[in-house]
């Protein structure tokens, strides 16, 4: 099972063991991580699962859609290079040790 | 209806409920158990359908857009076999690719870019609507305030005329009345829908839509090549038929869930932050959009039971929000509680494309009354309004005293 890192905002860390083919975003809330709120499920259309991706794993990412750029343009907090949207982050064994930081807010 | 012949499949059990009946609407839960129970898929013998009420079926069907379409009908009439009572819809009843071509223009109109901009004036407007209520003392909390407050801020922000805004809401309850079966609430509604269908017919024109408003940036759409002119207008109708009477039934859940149940009143009072998720619970615990159908395109299995080409299948968004195998505590308000996976917005591509904009509303209202409002009470009995889709109330008597 890969393994994912949150760093919260408050610098506590937490690392959870993720199933392929989840989404970061249901690695999160299955798993109690709260700064992620997900609101519409998954579905891209709400921008509340924000992330920013350790830098040296953002280029091992599948590209950003079009739809998930725009919708990065909405996220409550700042928006930065390495912003992501966590539901459309699918989890692969390449993804073992992924890096994500938590934004302060999502709406 | 049915191509089977009016049977269900081997091992699909009957139900003789009917899903769209008075008796039903008064009190769904207990029925919507049974239907639960009685197996992932069930069959309607007063209609002829399929129906799916537990969560992981509902989720599935949602997310399945190819093999339960809804170029056919979201409601029980098929397309495929009677004409639909409207020129039909290019976004609901749409489905990929095409469907994606016109979705995207309405995600862009009602990002969460554009409810940044928004959020300002509808708080704003929410704020004063709660100082003039507590001014008033005593009000019917579905009229002066459930109706009251979407209608001061989503036809301004649509750009609508003021002219003819009374048409809104009785060609809402039309639009949601015509999924059902040919009962009295859908012939009586599709009865008197001529001047309703009118005025919207003339709204969604480009001369009709103020600057800058939801509808006038959706013809600046057709503009830049997205859509063609004639296309724009029927995405406007979209907004016309589904932007405000789901959320004027869904602030009434969420006051009437808040004057219920004191303990939730009180949590919500202690942080006001909790007012957007106690929104969202109230869309899950009381479901303003109950039922939409899908069309299977082939045959296929759902949970063991095969289902043939062509037929409906009912689904009950209301049943999944609370079906006991996803949800802990299903029949508990919690303003507390983690709601993401409801599907009381839908689920997939079609999901509420004004998702935002229902919860800025939502949390605007629940804030204010958080902040302002001590106490909400219940002064008189709380009576329904039936529609074939929608729940809700039809008069919700309260008193509120300041903080």
């Amino acid at each position: 099972m890969p393994t994912i890192i949150f760093n919260r905002p408050d610098n506590r860390s937490e690392r959870i063991d993720a199933s392929v083919g989840a989404s970061v975003m249901q690695v999160a809330t299955t798993h109690g991580v709260d700064e992620i709120v997900a609101e519409c499920g998954g579905n891209a259309m709400c921008a509340t699962c924000h992330v920013y991706v350790d830098e040296g794993w953002i280029a091992r990412l599948a590209p950003m859609s079009e739809e998930e750029d725009e919708l990065l343009h909405g996220v409550a907090a700042e928006r930065l290079p390495n912003s992501r949207l966590s539901c459309q982050i699918k989890i692969t064994p390449e993804l073992d040790g992924l890096i994500v930081r938590l934004p302060d807010r999502q709406i | 209806m049915s191509t089977s012949g009016f049977t269900p499949s081997a091992g699909v059990p009957h139900m003789d409920i009917d899903p769209f009946s008075i008796e039903f609407f008064e009190d769904p839960h207990p029925a919507h158990e049974v239907l639960r129970e009685a197996g992932p898929v069930v069959w309607f013998d007063k209609w002829n359908v399929y129906g799916v009420a537990r969560h992981a079926e509902v989720h599935a069907v949602l997310n399945d857009p190819l093999t339960f379409c809804s170029s056919r009908g979201v409601g029980l009439s098929d397309f495929a076999k009677e004409k639909a009572w409207r020129p039909q819809s290019i976004i609901l009843e749409a489905d990929p690719p095409e469907h994606a071509r016109t979705r995207a223009v309405l995600s862009r109109v009602l990002s969460p870019t554009v409810m940044k901009q928004l959020r300002g004036s509808f708080v704003a407007a929410a704020e004063s609507r709660v100082e003039a209520l507590l001014a008033k003392g005593s009000f019917d909390a579905i009229a002066d305030l459930a109706e009251a407050y979407p209608l001061s801020v989503f036809p301004d922000a649509l750009g609508l005329k003021p002219e003819g805004r009374e048409n809104l809401l009785p060609y809402a309850s039309l639009v949601f009345n015509s999924f059902g079966p040919p009962n009295k609430l859908r012939q009586d509604a599709i009865e008197r829908s001529a001047p309703h269908q009118a005025y919207v017919a003339d709204q969604c024109q480009r001369e009709n839509l103020a600057p800058g408003g939801f509808g006038a940036c959706i013809h600046a759409r057709a503009d830049a090549g997205d859509i063609t002119a004639a296309e724009a207008p029927l995405l406007v109708r979209s907004l016309l038929s589904a932007g405000l009477d789901t959320t004027v039934n869904g602030i009434g859940a969420a006051v009437y869930c808040l004057a219920r149940f004191p303990d939730q009143w009180a949590r919500l009072r202690s942080d006001p932050t909790l007012a957007r998720n106690a929104f969202e619970e109230a869309v899950r615990f009381e479901s303003p959009v109950q039922t939409f159908f899908r069309t299977t395109t082939r045959d296929v299995e759902i949970s063991g039971s095969r289902i043939g080409e062509g037929e409906k299948i009912l689904m009950f968004l209301a049943a999944a929000n609370r079906d006991p195998r996803r949800w802990d505590r299903p029949d508990e308000y919690d303003v507390t509680r983690k709601t993401s996976g409801h599907v009381g917005y839908g689920s997939g591509i079609h999901m509420c494309v004004g998702q935002l904009v229902a919860r800025l509303e939502g949390e605007a209202v629940l804030s204010a009354l958080a902040k302002r409002v001590s106490a909400i009470e219940i002064t008189g009995p709380a009576t329904r309004r039936f529609n074939n889709t929608l729940r809700g109330l039809e008069s919700l008597p309260v008193s509120i005293k300041a903080a």
